[in-house]
């Protein structure tokens, strides 16, 4: 298969690329690990006329912490995530989530940020920061946006990105308290994409719920944050009974479709499960680390 | 465009069309036929080269994009008609049946033995999750790079004693 013919350019600054995208927006895709975007291009369901690689633009693929965020360069791969030591010390539900994502060497090139922009409700990333409240940055032509993940993502392969903008940077607000986290993704082989994935991120006051995050994948039009689930945890003691009450309202704003990968009854009760099972995860880590101050 | 790409170790000059995929230009244009389409749908890793030491699955790369890189495939393993220790252990033990997903085995196991010069069977397993075998079941395969871990950390333990 081969992609239909487009102009390339592979500029070394952002401003550079910015001013490339905006003469034709319309018309150019941006390419970052291009692991979702070369196969759209190879099946001509993508034929943009220019493509602006960023792949060369140094700086893109910062990871470090400032100013009370996880600060994630667009072009970190998954597998840089996965094997980060400051993600795996304080970031528990990325450092799950990475080495769980397509396979070892789609992970060598993937990125976070193309991943996002693309958009795919079977995207692991979306869940995961829609449980950690992440924001993305964005830059274009008349300067920079912070969106909050749930507006970022609005419907099937479909963001609040302006088609002259470019995803700069994920913003992860730090952890804070004693915290832990989990990426629970079922899948039918390495590679394939999540029947069900759900991510999760607690943060206990004691044994009170300070923050709770979830994020659920594949089960619906796009990446979904069950804010009913995450309300009923807030606030209240870490139980079995509050967790299973959290992992019903969890599969109640699931709303997956029957396909090859299962009956929507199926993924439904996957979704309870793991929000169930990735909750008491979360617990133990965090019980785990106050254990430890 | 023109690309200024080393080639196995050779500094290789092309005008190649931005969409040309690197396996494309590999294989039909360099005639390295080693490295093989499997899927052509980014899933089964046959088509695997290291770009920089990295292995990439060369169906979803464009040519283009290694501009400046060093790309290995297997016809860089052998030096001076010497099978490499990776050939020679997967020709050792097996780990093979019809051949068509070798060449993509053998670069994750060059990449994979270059990071990690002990890996457990474990380790095996997951780096070669992204490859797909229809035949040997993947016994064999991994008999193979643990077969060729243990040559390499051998030899070099031989350069360092002599």
């Amino acid at each position: 298969m081969f992609p239909s013919r487009f102009d390339y350019s592979a500029p070394d600054s952002l401003d550079e690329a910015l001013a490339t995208l905006g003469q034709r927006a319309d018309e150019t895709k941006v390419l970052a690990g291009g692991q979702s975007l070369i196969p759209l291009l190879k099946l001509r369901f993508a034929a943009p006329a220019t493509l602006v690689d960023i792949n060369r633009i140094p700086g893109l693929d910062v990871l470090e912490e400032s100013n009370g965020h996880l600060r994630i360069g667009t072009l970190a791969r998954h597998n840089q995530l996965a094997a980060d030591s400051l993600v795996g010390r304080r970031y528990p539900t990325i450092a799950s989530a990475a080495p769980q994502i397509a396979d070892p060497l789609v992970r060598n090139l993937g990125t976070i940020g193309g991943s996002l922009a693309h958009g795919d409700p079977a995207g692991d990333w979306g869940s995961v920061m829609l449980a950690l409240n992440a924001e993305v940055v964005v830059r274009g032509p008349t300067g920079e946006r912070r969106i909050p993940i749930d507006d970022f993502l609005v419907d099937i392969f479909t963001t609040s990105l302006n088609e002259d903008e470019i995803v700069t940077e994920v913003l992860v607000p730090q952890p804070e308290g004693s915290f832990g986290g989990a990426y629970l993704k079922l899948e039918r082989k390495v590679g394939d994409f999540a029947t069900v994935g759900v991510a999760v991120h607690l943060e206990l006051d004691g044994d009170t719920i300070a923050r709770a995050g979830l994020g659920l994948t594949a089960v619906g039009s796009r990446n979904i944050k069950p804010t009913n689930a995450e309300n009923a945890l807030g606030g209240n003691k870490c139980s079995d009974e509050l967790f299973a009450e959290a992992a019903r309202l969890a599969a109640e704003a699931a709303d997956p479709v029957s396909d090859v990968r299962g009956p929507a009854t199926y993924k439904r009760a996957v979704v309870e499960a793991y929000v169930k099972r990735g909750l008491a995860e979360a617990r133990d880590q965090a019980r785990a680390r106050a254990g430890r101050t | 465009m023109d690309i200024n790409v080393t080639v196995n170790s050779k500094p290789t000059s092309a005008d190649v069309e931005p969409r040309r995929l690197l396996v494309h230009w590999l294989r039909d244009d360099l005639r390295l036929t080693a490295t093989h389409v499997g899927c052509d749908t980014t899933s089964c890793g046959a088509c695997t080269v290291l770009v920089d030491g990295t292995p990439i699955k060369s169906c979803t790369l464009l040519a283009v994009q290694a501009n400046g890189r060093e790309v290995t495939t297997v016809e860089g393993l052998a030096t001076n008609g010497q099978l490499h220790p990776i050939q020679a252990a997967f020709k050792e033990e097996h780990g093979l049946q019809c051949g068509f997903c070798t060449p993509g085995m053998m670069m994750v196991t060059a990449a994979l033995l270059e990071k990690n010069e002990d890996p457990s069977e474990e380790d095996i397993r997951w780096a070669i999750s992204g490859n797909i075998c229809r035949c040997t079941g993947y016994q064999n395969i991994v008999k193979s790079v643990e077969l060729a871990a243990g040559q390499i950390k051998a030899e070099r333990a031989d350069a360092t004693t002599a």
